[in-house]
């Protein structure tokens, strides 16, 4: 045998085995105890679409995010100002990157500006926009200040919702942000994805506020609301009979779950129901000793994201630091409360944006019936070909499936994903990969019907077919390439696996068959072309 | 084996008049439909909304689940059969984008469950996309779209003319065009309509006459691809985007075959009548381009039968794709590439073809 030819021969083999190689773990249940250490482990990865599964899009309310930590800002310019006993009428945050301060007294205003300059660097001073300029100040968020707490938000969003997915123990879970106030969750192999979506969704902001029993709630509720104070209601009732109970709070949280150590569930011995106990760290316990000490006998209402959880009264001063959530939970409801407390509130609010679920079974059917279409097809197109073009045609079934193969093997190897729409990528490619072998040999029976020898016809014939089938496969290329850049999830492995599919075609079906083609017409002297 | 007989010579060309009759008026159809219809029928993906396949394990009727939607003030979702005869599978379809959509699928599988029974219910799949999203995605794709076109035109303005000086400039004024109406603040759309009249117009006024053929010939298939999507009823989704630009890389492919052959005759035969090589070449390529389309045929046909609901209409656009891209190159792309020719040479004597330089 020629050299050229044996090596080109022995390129063939090599390439075929790597390919093998990485198949074998996605196609054998137990790899021998060596194989991890110096082969490929590598499986194919199953998309959403066929494993199953959630594909959520939250979006992160960065502004809330902004808007709570000027909240927080003007608690510590209240203490500020008290400490250079300054006094104003008015403090309080106006849209979602100012305070509005209005002083009593014009002498301040240069203090107050010292003040921010030296102690709230993110904040300027800029006049206010009411009649008396003096005494008007706005205390102006930066930019850049805005935007850190907005990219914060969303990083500790991405934290606190892969803890709590890491408790609730999902196999493989994906969170990432995406953009700049979206993180992109997928949970493959969910059984249950309302429960899945209910613990990423909470806030799990807890805080404990007391009831103001000085005012009257009726008068609040008429809209006469006292300064400081806020009406929260406690939902009560079976669904579908759900009543509204109203409570006049102080708007400011005495303790919130920021000091918690720990939340579990505990069954209630006299009713048999589950509850969440609460532990609290030294700081919150001295806090809530504190608290529940100077108020006895007053309520303390639990709030979990804005609703009033209960408002027992304080019978006596907690020094433990212990203190419990009760309500008519079943026992998961209180499992995945506990988990959102440990886990920790979300700096902000998300909203859920896109929601794509696939149950398993229909991801099971999806497979079956992607599998069937490809076979079916593919035997049926490996027949014709055979039958069209005889010796030549099984040639071009051997590229097929070779194709096929490293296909395969492409996406264990880039570690990419299969889809649906990647199936059936794989499938058209099937079609369209017998194209260059076709474009070929109908060159070949023309240069044959010239009266050429074997030899001569199968050259000029793979010579004068190459630049077109370049040309035809590089336009697909392009539109397979753009819709990699543009495309989501399952078109994405479309994308992928209809480019992997052009480029091994074009080893498969021009240079693979070229090599037996050579080896029989040179080497084994063939003299008639079966084609 | 041989279907076509090697010494075929069809008059392709003579029967252009009716070939661009008939696309003519499948073209026109689509605009009709798509006009009466009020633009593309947009799926969840694109319109945001709700969308829900559930299967139940005994037969019920499409009244039955809008009895059960009527708690929740749903009676008025779409509700139609999905999937394989006889199982009882259905898609519920919320295209209202003004309420709140996350908590919905959950309301309606409650719904679901209390009136027909938990075990007898499985809800198989949700897509929910919110409006924002939906935006978001539709300019996805239609970016997706225009960046290909843009590198195809690229692509097949050099390579067919050898004129690579002037894909460039053909790039950069349709960059330059589409950077314009993108300043003025025009919708997507529209971009992508003013992309489509800058490339034929560029295509026409720098004299790329077998890019302007591959170009009408590929936006002739897509368009009459959104018709049969119109006339069927079917949702345009982001696969469905995706399977529409596949066919524009496939409806290329079969006419830069046609169009290598017409290229690599014509050097050869200078003194024939070019119409006369236009026709001689899509005879000799006709085997080939049969042949591949109809093995891929043969694989989306299947694929369109056993490939389960979810890929139907994906299928179902390649498959109507295919065929108008195999016909399209046949009939569309060379005579237009003709119908150029002759209009250079200032009526009919198209022996007068420019000749091109390295071709």
């Amino acid at each position: 045998m020629s050299k050229k030819l044996q090596w080109r021969g022995l390129f063939i083999l090599i390439v075929v085995a790597v390919a093998l190689i990485y198949l074998t773990p996605s196609l054998s249940k137990t790899l021998p105890a060596w194989w991890p250490n110096i082969l490929p482990e590598e499986k194919i990865h199953l998309g959403l679409d066929l494993k199953g599964g959630i594909h959520l899009v939250l979006e992160v309310q960065t502004k809330r995010a902004v808007e709570s930590h000027l909240e927080r800002t003007i608690e510590d310019i209240k203490y500020s100002l008290r400490k250079a006993r300054i006094r104003y009428q008015a403090l309080k945050r106006s849209g979602s990157d100012r305070i509005g301060l209005t002083l009593i007294r014009a002498e301040d205003r240069k203090t107050v500006e010292e003040i921010v300059e030296k102690d709230f660097s993110n904040l300027s001073v800029e006049p206010g926009s009411f009649s008396n300029i003096d005494l008007n100040l706005e205390l102006i968020l930066s930019q850049k200040a805005a935007q850190h707490i907005k990219k914060m938000a969303v990083d500790q969003a991405v934290e606190t919702i892969t803890n709590r997915i890491d408790q609730f123990g999902v196999a493989e879970p994906d969170i990432r942000p995406q953009g700049r106030d979206r993180i992109l969750v997928q949970l493959p192999g969910i059984k249950d994805p309302k429960r899945a979506i209910d613990i990423i969704g909470k806030t799990a902001l807890l805080e404990f506020k007391l009831v103001d029993e000085d005012n009257s709630l009726e008068e609040a509720l008429k809209g006469n609301i006292p300064p400081g104070d806020e009406i929260l209601y406690q939902t009560k009732g079976e669904p579908g009979s759900k009543r509204k109970i109203p409570f006049l709070l102080k708007k400011r949280a005495v303790i919130t779950g920021e000091y918690l150590t720990d939340a579990r569930v505990q069954i209630d011995s006299r009713y048999n129901e589950p509850y969440v106990s609460l532990s609290f760290d030294s700081r919150g316990a001295r806090l809530f000793g504190q608290i529940t000490g100077a108020n006895i006998k007053k309520r303390l209402a639990i709030v979990l994201d804005g609703v009033v959880n209960s408002a027992p009264v304080i019978q006596d001063k907690i020094t433990g630091g212990r203190a419990q959530i009760t309500g008519r939970f079943t026992m998961e409801e209180a499992r995945d409360l506990a988990i959102v407390l440990r886990a920790g509130a979300l700096p902000a609010p998300v909203k859920i944006i896109e929601e794509r679920t696939v149950g398993p079974s229909l991801g099971k059917d999806s497979i079956n019936k992607g599998l069937k279409s490809m076979i079916i097809g593919g035997i049926i197109v490996i027949l014709f070909m055979g039958f069209y073009y005889k010796f030549a045609g099984l040639l071009a079934d051997l590229a097929l499936v070779l194709n096929i193969l490293f296909i395969a093997a492409g996406l264990a190897f880039f570690g990419a994903t299969l889809t649906l729409p990647g199936i059936a990528g794989i499938i058209l490619i099937i079609g369209m990969a017998v194209d260059a072998n076709v474009l070929i040999f109908e060159r070949i029976r023309e240069e044959l019907r010239l009266g050429k020898t074997p030899r001569a016809a199968v050259d000029s014939g793979y010579s004068k077919a190459l630049v077109t089938i370049l040309d035809a496969n590089i336009t697909t290329l392009i539109a397979a390439l753009v819709l990699f850049q543009f495309g989501t999830g399952p078109v994405k492995g479309f994308a992928v696996t209809l480019s992997i599919g052009i480029i091994a075609s074009l080893f498969t079906a021009i240079f693979i068959t070229r090599v037996i083609f050579d080896y029989f017409i040179i080497e084994r002297g063939m003299k008639k072309v079966s084609i | 084996m041989q279907f076509i007989k090697p010494d075929i010579n069809i008059n392709f060309i003579g029967q252009r008049k009716i070939a661009l009759f008939l696309s003519g008026a499948l073209i026109l159809l689509t605009i009709l439909l798509l006009l009466f219809r009020g633009g593309p029928n947009y799926g969840v993906d694109f319109a945001g909304g709700i969308l829900i396949q559930v299967r139940f394990n005994h037969q019920v009727t499409p009244g039955e689940i809008r009895e059960a939607l009527r708690p929740i003030g749903m009676e008025d979702s779409i509700i139609q059969a999905f999937g394989e005869k006889g199982k009882s599978e259905y898609l519920i379809r919320v295209s209202k984008t003004n309420i709140d959509l996350s908590g919905l699928s959950n309301e309606v599988k409650q719904s679901l469950n209390s009136m027909f029974g938990e075990t007898n219910v499985e809800v198989r799949r949700v897509e929910m996309v919110g409006p924002k999203v939906g935006k978001d995605l539709r300019e996805k794709a239609l970016f997706a779209i225009f960046y290909a076109i843009l590198f195809m035109v690229i692509y097949i303005s050099g390579r067919f003319e050898y004129k690579w000086t002037m894909s460039i400039i053909m790039a950069a004024s349709l960059a330059f065009g589409v950077y314009i109406i993108s300043a003025i603040g025009m919708s997507i759309i529209w971009l992508i309509a003013a992309a489509l009249l800058i490339t034929i117009g560029l295509c026409w006024s720098l004299r790329l006459e077998y890019a302007l053929g591959a170009i009408v010939a590929l936006f002739h298939d897509v368009i009459i691809t959104m018709g049969a999507f119109a006339l069927t009823n079917r949702e345009i989704t982001l696969s469905i985007v995706a399977a529409l630009l596949t066919i524009v890389g496939y409806s290329l492919n079969d006419t830069i075959v046609v169009f290598d052959r017409i290229r690599e005759n014509y050097r050869r035969q200078r003194n024939r009548d070019f119409a006369e090589v236009i026709n001689h070449s899509i005879n000799e390529t006709l085997s080939r381009t049969l042949l591949t389309s109809m093995t891929t045929l043969i694989v989306v046909v299947f694929l369109f039968i056993l490939g389960g609901g979810v890929i139907h209409d994906f299928a179902f656009a390649l498959l109507v794709g295919i065929l108008v891209g195999t016909y399209s190159s046949i009939y569309v792309a060379s005579p237009v590439l003709l119908i150029w020719a002759g209009q250079v040479s200032g009526g009919g004597d198209a022996r007068t073809h420019r000749r091109r330089k390295g071709s």
